[in-house]
């Protein structure tokens, strides 16, 4: 997994609440075996038409938002499906930061596990980043110190589990972390058969 | 100290705790299905790792998978590559899998209880957002990603942090007609799909009480629309029923010693819920989604709301967005609402119970000449009981296409699909801009107003029908 430290970059504005992951990449991309190439299907039906074309005014379809590596939108974002193809395709479209009031549990979790960095900030907050990102300046996320800077020197601070924060720092594997404690889990398993055997 | 029944199943199953409250949760039983799993096996086969538990595993396909003839395999490339990875996946690393000509295939959701493999006390997952459904037998259950179902394959643990608790009793009687399809809907509509985020939900009162197995996994199925990972219900008497003789449940002298552990599965009596709520059942009525997410709920009596009196900017906005795509004008009702296609199926209706329940509506009608209408059994035992009842028969008289199991217009990654602007009565559980079909417009409803609004042509009153 890539690390994630600082980022400085555009920010797209997509004021939408309950974005879904329906809506971040829909079904007919399912179908693949594999975890890259789905960048150009991100946001699909709101991104092409029937006939394939880019719809002109969607935000990730105009220059400079078509190259933003942040993005800003509204409540629980990423609702729905359990899909680790939504952040696949954030990611491969070059998105790194998303910033939103609230976030959906799944989505949340699985952004972690693929180097990107979901920020929950105060609504207010969130609309004043919009603005900025509106005028195509830039925004930096700083995950060591946990803040946004902008122009104004007026940086948000935001919060982040330690853990989750150290698996990004470091791009740590999350499974070759577990491994190191197999004989604990060994031991809980055969403590567990002792009480529930019937699920053995 | 008293304990919900969450924390009970939790505490049983922390293998470790850490100071930032980051804990490792042991899990026992994990449910594969092939769309979410591929990059996971190829995972492990990149760092050589095995797959810890193969016999806590069972994996079946079902997203992906046509309801039509499959005597000729699937004739999608893509999705029949996926379905084969699956198989092969589960050969190489050991993994019980249910091939598509198993009778015992279908729906994850339905598959796990119907063979006993979902169980009381068990922590549960599945790379699906509905495997809460799995919570009706008071287990802890929940969805991941695609990355932690590689972490389970190959540890057989989850990281995770723990949720809060969250009570939501109905007691009183449901008027005739009602289900439990809009006792869950009812609830989404009054918390939000952001209500329960970072809960886990314990459903309590009478009414699931005295719900079948099938009603509590519809509610338990769409704990998920709520935004809740977990939702589940202490199991009682007609849990254990449920499993006793299934193929996977506890057998002999394990029976009695398991059954006398799930009697300890329940709620202590002052047990602190972080959040709760009670709604009284006698008021819940038929209930229609008229926009594009589950929390936009109506009354059978009610209207299509109207923008304009939102006071709400943001709430304003996404309603003319949804009536926009819905292709509703403000204030017309419910009833008025004609609808083109109807879908009875998916993990949250397509049981038996479910499929008795729609027959009864329709026995010795016909479908409206405007509407086309396909009922998918949610597997292969669902479809063969259903067909030693007749209940394929009556449902063939009436104008029902009657198919093969699988998640199909749920989802419509197989070639059961809407069409733009084709409007739809659907008994799944997610009417989400483009779910059914790009452009497609889904409401959601219960089996038996599925089955009404068939006939009709548009939404009625069941509560008029029966
Ligand atoms: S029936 Fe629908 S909701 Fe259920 S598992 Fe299949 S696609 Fe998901």
């Amino acid at each position: 997994m890539e690390k994630f430290s600082k980022i400085k970059a555009i920010a797209a504005d997509l004021q939408i609440m309950n974005v879904d992951t329906d809506m971040i990449i829909p079904k007919q991309f399912l179908k693949t075996i594999k975890r890259t190439g789905l960048g150009s299907a991100l946001f699909y039906e709101m991104r092409y038409d029937q006939k394939g074309n880019l719809i002109k005014d969607f935000v990730l379809n105009n220059d400079p938002f078509n190259k933003a590596k942040i993005l800003i939108s509204g409540k629980n974002f990423g609702c729905g499906s359990s899909r680790e193809h939504a952040p696949w395709a954030l990611l491969d479209f070059g998105i790194r930061c998303i910033i939103a009031p609230s976030f959906a549990d799944i989505f949340y979790n699985n952004c972690f596990k693929n180097g990107i960095l979901p920020i929950i900030l105060d609504e207010n907050k969130v609309k004043e980043l919009s603005e900025i990102a509106k005028q195509k300046k830039e925004i930096e996320i700083d995950l060591v110190d946990q803040k946004i800077l902008k122009e104004d020197n007026q940086p948000f601070d935001f919060e982040i589990e330690s853990f989750k924060k150290e698996c990004l720092l470091n791009g740590y594997d999350d499974i070759a972390l577990t491994l190191k404690k197999e004989s604990k889990i060994n031991n809980f398993e055969q403590k567990r058969k002792n009480i529930t055997p019937w699920l053995y | 100290m008293s304990k919900t029944i969450y924390d009970k199943i939790l505490e049983s199953h922390l293998v470790e705790e850490q100071s930032d409250g980051t804990i490792l949760l042991y899990i026992d039983r994990h449910l594969v299905h092939e769309v979410t799993s591929p990059q996971a096996f190829e995972g492990l086969r990149m760092t050589n790792r095995k797959v810890k538990s193969p016999l806590s595993t069972l994996a079946v396909a079902d997203h992906n998978v046509p309801t039509t003839d499959r005597s000729k395999g699937i004739a999608d490339k893509e999705s029949a590559i996926q379905v084969e990875t699956l198989s092969k996946n589960c050969k190489e690393f050991g993994v019980n899998f249910f091939g598509l000509n198993d009778k015992r295939q279908g729906i994850v959701h339905v598959i796990g209880p119907e063979q006993g493999f979902t169980q009381p006390g068990m922590t549960i997952v599945c790379g699906d957002s509905h495997t809460s459904t799995h919570g009706a037998f008071g287990a802890l259950a929940f969805g991941i990603g695609t990355s932690e179902v590689e972490h389970v394959l190959a540890t057989q643990t989850l990281i995770q942090t723990k949720a809060k608790n969250f009570r939501i009793n109905v007691n009183g009687k449901l008027p005739l007609g009602v289900t439990a399809k809009d006792v869950i809907l009812t609830i989404i509509g009054k918390i939000g799909t952001a209500g329960g985020t970072g809960y886990v939900i314990e459903y309590a009162g009478d009414v699931f009480r005295n719900f079948s197995m099938e009603e509590r996994m519809t509610v338990c199925n769409m704990s998920i629309e709520a935004g809740a990972r977990a939702g589940l219900i202490a199991p009682d008497q007609k849990t254990f029923d449920y499993i006793k003789g299934r193929p996977m449940a506890p057998k002999a002298d394990k029976w009695e010693q398991a059954v006398n552990y799930w009697k300890t599965l329940f709620t202590d009596k002052d047990a602190k819920f972080d959040r709760e709520i009670h709604l009284n059942a006698n008021e819940i009525e038929p209930t229609v989604t008229w926009g594009t997410s589950p929390q936009d709920i109506s009354s059978i009596n009610g209207n299509v709301p109207d923008p304009t009196v939102e006071k709400n900017e943001d709430k304003k906005k996404s309603i003319i967005r949804s009536l926009n795509y819905m292709g509703l004008e403000p204030n017309t009702p419910i009833k008025d609402i004609k609808i083109d296609k109807v879908f009875i199926g998916s993990c949250t209706n397509g049981r038996i119970e479910d499929l008795r329940e729609v027959v009864k509506i329709v026995k010795g009608k016909k479908v409206n000449k405007n509407v086309e209408a396909i009922v998918v059994p949610g597997s292969g035992l669902v479809k063969l009981q259903a067909e030693q009842e007749g209940i394929d028969i009556i449902l063939k008289e009436a104008g029902f296409e009657w198919r093969e199991p699988g998640c199909s217009m749920c989802l419509g990654m197989n070639p059961d699909q809407l069409k733009p602007q084709e409007r739809c009565a659907s008994t799944s559980n997610r009417n989400f801009e483009g779910r059914q079909g790009r452009g497609g417009r889904t409401h959601l409803v219960s089996p038996v107003m599925a089955a009404a609004a068939a006939i009709e042509g548009k939404f009625v009153d069941i509560r008029k029908i029966i």
